[in-house]
């Protein structure tokens, strides 16, 4: 049984940048408990000298042609993609 | 419902036009809003585009294999002329400025998207019920679910409101609806499909398929949408072109570990059917064991959400997608933007993910798992030398009842126990409809193949369909 404490939980939403709720933060204590206490049963496998597979198509160094695409989409297009912009830039709140 | 062939035919030769289609299949998905199978309708593009084609093909113009047919996209598809919202609030309002290869590609065959589907949000579920909108209810009864994630398009096919609807399969997304629903699903080889302009969920085993009402159908939609696309460099160079017709005499094997004693009775007995249908037409069928399904779902559940954390990291609520209110630093526009944004689904895999790629844990899960996963695909190397085709049950149980595994998530996720081996080792595999159960609801037949064996396992299934 792996145990997850309410840090733990804290320190995962801020590693996923989630700000949770308290309700929230205790439903997916439990979730979140849970799931890896079932996922812990590859423990059992002996994988020595198994290399891992990371993607299937065996597609090794795919090239494309330094050309470039046009995908005919205009800068204006992609910033009114976004809450709030001015002057051909993407406004955020202060960072420093 | 008629073949897509036929439809195509009575286009082109004046009996029918793509806008007497269109409207059909609009004003049907009006008249079946009760399913909530749809997000938004594409009408009038969809129109537009009906009319095109109809006066090209009085000009004497040669349109393609797919020319006026209606279509519905999974509403995870960028598409032009509704919102794509991957049915969250985090996309709610997202307008893409560019359209999936898919579709492109389908678009340049003549067919005609004409709305857009209802899904678990991101794609995150086997029910429909995360939707940020509300679930789909399922074709055949509605107060079961539709399956998930791609339900919408699942039941829309069902009930015959378009001849076929593309869905997302990363564990079983496309094949569980399929059967829950009783149509033909497809989810072809990992990289036939480009997924260029679709919302990513987890890379390593993402495919594009479809659902039509029959397997001839399903074959001509994957052979328009399948090849080499340069945006999506997964993508296999061609590979596919259909059979005419069914090898004589394969040797299919009956995967044991998914016929115990925990599977539905009915969804067995439905299975042993098809399994002596197979033997009448000439086939062997022989129990074999894959001893590695046991650990497939705990290999899911580490993999997919180690990437789905990370794919999922680009909703931040500056560039695009949703942004709340008053944040007063850039941490708290971040945290409150994602956690308004997701569903508690997405925010549970996404934070699963952080937990098993973190320093300290990423041997013990990620690594572990992604080694599991070797040992999987051995064992179906082996089967696949001695064996054409896999088959089981696509499901353990036909359609649930809504909210019957969602307090649960081990529950629902226990639900794809049966798709996910062939996602992760990349497979093509079919639901196939094979009957229903004794409370009238449809049960799936999967057949899966070796990685690029798509059209043999498609003929096949195909074969099957007339006896």
């Amino acid at each position: 049984m792996t145990q997850i404490s309410r840090d733990d939980v804290r320190h995962l939403a801020q590693l996923s940048s989630l700000q949770l709720s308290d309700q929230e933060a205790d439903d997916l204590q439990k979730d979140i408990e849970s799931i890896l206490s079932y996922v812990q049963q590859l423990g059992e496998l002996d994988t020595t000298g198994v290399e891992p597979t990371y993607q299937v198509t065996n597609l090794e160094n795919v090239w494309r042609d330094d050309a470039v695409i046009d995908d005919q989409i205009s800068r204006k297009q992609l910033l009114a993609l976004s809450i709030e912009c001015a002057s051909n830039q993407v406004k955020v709140p202060k960072i420093l | 419902m008629n073949h897509i062939h036929t439809i195509v035919t009575n286009i082109k030769s004046g009996e029918t036009s793509a806008r007497q289609q269109v409207e059909a299949a609009l004003e049907k998905a009006k008249a079946n809003e009760a399913y909530h199978a749809l997000l938004s309708l594409t009408e009038a593009r969809a129109l537009q585009r009906a009319d095109d084609i109809d006066l090209r093909i009085k000009q004497g113009e040669e349109i393609g294999e797919l020319a006026g047919v209606p279509f519905v996209v999974k509403d995870n598809f960028m598409a032009f002329g509704a919102p794509t919202t991957a049915a969250s609030k985090m996309l709610e309002h997202f307008d893409a400025p560019l359209q999936a290869t898919a579709i492109e590609k389908l678009e340049a065959a003549g067919a005609i998207c004409i709305g857009k589907a209802n899904l678990d949000a991101f794609a995150h579920g086997g029910s429909t019920e995360n939707s940020a909108f509300g679930p789909t209810k399922n074709a055949i009864d509605m107060t079961k679910v539709a399956g998930g994630s791609s339900g919408g398009s699942a039941v829309v096919t069902a009930l015959d409101i378009v001849p076929f609807a593309l869905g997302t399969d990363t564990g079983g997304s496309i094949r569980q609806p399929a059967s829950f629903n009783g149509v033909v699903g497809i989810k072809p080889t990992y990289g036939t499909v480009s997924r260029y302009g679709v919302v990513a969920m987890a890379s390593s085993t993402d495919t594009i398929g479809c659902f039509a009402k029959n397997v001839a159908d399903a074959e001509l939609v994957v052979k328009v949408m399948s090849g080499r696309d340069v945006r999506d460099m997964t993508t296999l160079p061609d590979f596919f072109a259909p059979e005419a017709e069914a090898r004589p005499a394969q040797k299919i094997g009956l995967i044991k570990e998914f016929m115990t004693d925990d599977v539905d009775p009915d969804v067995r007995e439905r299975v042993d059917e098809y399994t002596e249908k197979l033997r009448s037409a000439g086939h062997v069928v022989e129990e074999v064991s894959l001893p590695m399904v046991k650990y497939t779902l705990a290999m899911y559940y580490i993999i997919v959400p180690a990437e789905i954390s990370s794919n999922l990291a680009r909703y931040d609520g500056i560039r695009y997608g949703h942004r709340t209110e008053n944040a007063k630093t850039l941490a708290e526009l971040y945290g409150r933007s994602r956690n308004e944004g997701f569903v508690t689904e997405n925010k549970r895999r996404i934070m699963i993910g952080s937990y098993v790629l973190s320093s300290g844990f990423f041997d013990a899960y990620y690594q572990q798992a992604q080694k599991a996963r070797t040992l999987l695909i051995n064992e179906y190397n082996a089967l696949f030398e001695t064996y054409d085709a896999l088959i089981g049950p696509t499901s353990p149980t036909p359609a649930f009842d809504f909210g019957e595994n969602t307090s649960d998530p081990i529950k629902m996720y226990l639900a794809d126990i049966m798709t996910v081996a062939s996602s992760l080792a990349g497979l093509p595999s079919i639901n196939v409809p094979a009957g229903v159960s004794a409370t009238r609801l449809p049960i799936g037949v999967q057949l899966i193949g070796q990685r690029k064996s798509d059209a043999s396992l498609l003929a096949l299934a195909r074969s099957m369909e007339e006896k």
